[in-house]
């Protein structure tokens, strides 16, 4: 990920305030802090839900640990009313100083440009009034959560508040902040896209903004952090032996692989879900159903039903990554034409109707 | 007279601006404004009757599930397709998984904080309250959240994960349990049922759940130290506090029924008002008078309703329609669904002092164990190998119905299918009731009669009774307007 020169300042210039009733002891007072600053907007604060199960360790360890405090959150913090605005009033005319912007929600431009679709309350400001010049004093911007990145599932359908990311409209760049937007690090706005977010996509990138830095090599072409962005949900799915053979489930609790048939974009997706895991041992499809491929842009319009793979005499018109798709075609038959008796059964039932031989001990 | 605006409110679930008439130091009048809009039955109209299923858990990522069993509820509804008894086992399962974790992401971390505010600094009980509440550096906050992250551990393993999961179809679940799943998720439910029983209730779950009256909850919190428990710590101070003689709405309750098995629900369907009432669902109607809408005359019910925002609307002063059951404003939540299935410590609580803030709470806590019990009970029933979900077509011309109670209250979902596609889907979410806008009989929603009578400290810009009451309704504005 990083080279051997730190290319941005390690050093955080936040203000520390000793007297600060919220003054995290779990941050180690030699480690320099990286004050968090976030906002909610259009979307749904699953990726702070999300957020909040953090495990090993928990959130409270992860970010001291690694001396971030968050300046305000809207779910974890016990400023209320007029204490926020004063401090945002604070944020934006640099008295109250902090390094990370995040924001979680899509922006909400409509109606008919106003922004008036989410106007903060108490304030009367529409919330991409304040983002905008919120961004305009942070050192980097992260979108978290797909909505926030991309407009997301709050941009599907018509559309009809207008939404957009912080600095993609879908898969084209500008949304709210204009292509030429860059933080005060030079970083563009980094998305951490994710529908939900896994609580560490989040916590890493936090900390690797607190510890190393992160410059634009660290970031895919639609700017998600390569640490989770450069794997695929189809690597570490427990279904691949069926996969292998196109063993596939043809309804809901089938154990089958479901590219075939019932949607599924692992092959496509880029996220590291099955590998990372999510709350304990899960995944989504090891939870039974597809990869809707929700770190992309654009995924909350693929153009055809989540649960059915479109496909063509067949072949599903999606296919896996990097695959040429003559290869895919010769294996997916000859694949086909071997799958054991054991695969092909157990990919259309929902319990292991076959279980595994059990061989002698005797090499053969 | 004052006329001020509060909010932002944060430590509640999305945006909420509340504006408050105060005279002689206290709350006259109150409108409860949702100013975030983003349109999920609009953005629904057209597709896939199946998508409901991906798109509607995006309502909320903290009522993520209920949603989703909603959709998956009138899906079935609309093709008259019933789950096998794993199905529902572990649909049930899922939803009293996210119910229990939010009724503890309410009690930890958006309400009890509040008691940490330097505005109490003054107070008796103040020194333990703010050490073991305060935001982020009390002691319970390193406790709660890996307690309730490892309950989670339920959900990754039924649901794959959290929030957001499809594991919820019409017919079951699309994740069948393995033998040594059913007893991993009996060592999961353990966990978390010790951790309740040593630190939230300082008691165990069976006793928590015997208290059958206020003197005998009394009794209870009189019989240990105060701070021995986090709920015993709770009721030390809103005894403190006179919480039971604030926030107080319209005492008329409503409940959905949840946790159907066969033909049984763990918690009854109906409606209390002044006694048990029959439930007719036929005459909700949601009232846009209020509301920045586009509408007829008419307030219709959900089954014809349409969603037109209209910023400029005159009378409009928020987002949230406002629903009426037969005309009249109910309240949602655990306090009304203990009351409908009629738990003897709720019923007397409410006949003493009504709807209040502390009888929320505690209707709250009190689920928690009740449903923790139950759990563990569905677990063992679970059949590994018999099936987890049922089949069905959806018919190019239906309608369905999916009713259910989330953690904050009733939540349903009515569809229209025509030609296959989704012609009509409209939503009504508890915190729609809890903090709906004024009606054209100028009649306030609850929070709005809630928040009359509650003392205003000279100079409070946000005032902390207020706090306490709307934290109290635990709202979530994310799916009240959608």
């Amino acid at each position: 990920m990083r080279s051997n020169t730190h290319v941005f300042p390690v050093y955080s210039r936040s203000v520390t305030d000793n007297t600060h009733p919220m003054r995290n002891p779990d941050t180690n007072p030699m480690t320099p802090e990286l004050v968090v600053l976030w906002l909610q907007s259009g979307g749904c604060g699953g990726c702070t839900l999300s957020l909040l199960g953090a495990e090993s360790p928990d959130l409270t360890a992860t970010l001291g640990g690694a001396g971030i405090r968050l300046l305000w959150h809207p779910s974890f913090s016990e400023a209320s009313g007029e204490e926020v605005l004063e401090l945002l009033d604070g944020a934006i005319s640099g008295t109250r100083a902090f390094d990370v912007l995040c924001i979680e929600g899509a922006m909400l431009r409509g109606p008919r440009g106003t922004g008036r679709f989410h106007v903060l309350a108490g304030s009367d400001r529409p919330l991409i009034d304040w983002v905008r010049q919120l961004a305009a004093r942070a050192r980097y911007t992260v979108a978290v959560g797909t909505c926030a990145a991309f407009g997301g599932v709050t941009a599907a359908g018509t559309n009809p508040t207008d939404a957009c990311g912080l600095q993609y409209e879908g898969a084209r760049p500008g949304g709210l902040l204009g292509t030429d937007y860059r933080a005060g690090s030079g970083l563009p706005v980094i998305n951490v896209a994710g529908c939900p977010t896994h609580p560490n996509w989040v916590t890493e990138t936090l900390m690797a903004l607190a510890l190393d830095g992160l410059t634009a090599d660290d970031l895919d072409a639609y700017r998600r952090p390569r640490m989770y962005a450069d794997h695929l949900v189809h690597h570490g799915c427990t279904r691949n032996e069926f996969y292998e053979y196109k063993a596939s489930a043809r309804r809901h609790s089938d154990l089958g692989c479901m590219m075939e048939h019932l949607g599924c974009l692992g092959t496509q997706a880029h996220g590291d879900c099955n590998t990372r895991l999510w709350n304990g041992q899960g995944s989504c499809t090891r939870g039974g159903y597809a990869c809707i491929n929700c770190t992309a842009p654009e995924f909350e319009e693929p153009g055809h039903a989540f649960a059915d793979t479109p496909s063509i005499a067949g072949i599903p018109i999606g296919l896996p990554t990097d695959m040429p798709k003559a290869w895919f075609v010769a294996l997916a038959s000859l694949s086909k034409a071997a799958t054991p008796e054991r695969l092909r059964r157990n990919a259309v039932t929902d319990h292991l109707a076959v279980p595994p031989a059990v061989r002698g001990t005797k090499p053969r | 007279m004052a006329l001020i605006t509060v909010g932002p409110f944060n430590r509640v679930e999305g945006d909420l601006e509340v504006r408050l008439e105060i005279a002689d130091g206290q709350v006259t009048q109150a409108w409860a404004n949702a100013p975030l809009y983003r349109g999920f039955e609009q953005i629904l109209q057209g597709k896939d009757p199946r998508d409901a299923l991906v798109l509607t858990p995006r309502l909320c990522g903290i009522c993520s599930v209920s949603q989703s069993m909603a959709a998956a509820y009138a899906l079935a509804d609309a093709q008259n397709l019933h789950m096998p008894p794993n199905g529902e086992l572990t649909t049930n399962l899922m939803l009293a998984a996210e119910n229990l974790a939010d009724h503890l992401t309410h009690f930890y971390l958006f309400f009890m904080p509040d008691f940490a505010r330097a505005v109490y600094a003054a107070e008796p009980w103040y020194g333990p309250a703010a050490a073991r509440f305060r935001a982020n550096t009390g002691t319970a906050a390193r406790e709660w959240p890996p307690a309730r992250a490892q309950f989670l551990h339920l959900m990754g393993l039924l649901a794959g994960k959290w929030p957001h999961s499809l594991s919820l179809q019409p017919g079951g679940s699309a994740r069948p349990v393995q033998a040594q799943e059913r007893l991993r998720l009996l060592a999961i439910l353990g966990a978390f049922r010790r951790f309740l029983e040593t630190r939230t209730f300082g008691d165990t779950l069976d006793a928590i759940v015997a208290l059958d009256s206020g003197a005998a909850l009394e009794r209870w919190a009189a019989a240990r130290p105060p701070h021995s428990s986090d709920f015993g710590h709770f009721l030390h101070c809103s005894r403190q506090l006179g919480l039971d003689r604030l926030g107080r709405a319209t005492d008329r309750f409503m409940s959905f029924g949840n946790y159907l098995i066969g033909a049984r629900r763990l918690l009854r369907y109906g409606l209390w008002d002044q006694g048990p009432r029959h439930l007719d669902l036929a005459t909700i109607t949601e009232d846009l008078s209020h509301s920045r809408m586009l509408g007829g005359e008419a307030p219709l019910h959900p089954s014809q309703g349409v969603t037109l925002p209209d910023l400029d609307r005159p009378d409009g002063y928020t987002w949230c329609k406002a629903p009426r059951l037969d005309g009249q404003v109910v309240e949602v939540g655990a306090l009304a669904r203990q009351m409908v299935d009629g738990h003897p410590l709720i019923r007397d609580l409410v006949a003493h002092s009504g709807g209040n803030v502390q009888n929320r709470v505690i209707a709250r806590l009190l689920e928690t164990a009740r449903v923790t019990l139950a759990m563990d009970d569905w677990i063992r029933h679970l059949v590994p190998g018999e099936p987890f979900c049922n089949h069905g077509e959806l018919p190019d011309e239906a309608a369905g119905a999916g009713l259910v109670e989330a953690a904050r209250g009733s939540l349903g979902h009515w569809l229209r299918v025509r030609k296959g596609r989704i012609h009509g889907y409209q939503i009504i979410a508890p915190t729609t009731w809890n903090f709906s806008p004024r009606d054209r009989g100028n009649i306030p929603g609850a929070l709005e009669q809630a928040l009359v009578g509650a003392p205003v400290r000279p100079e409070e810009r946000t005032p902390i009774s207020v706090q306490h009451i709307v934290r109290s309704f635990d709202p979530c504005m994310v799916c009240t307007v959608h």
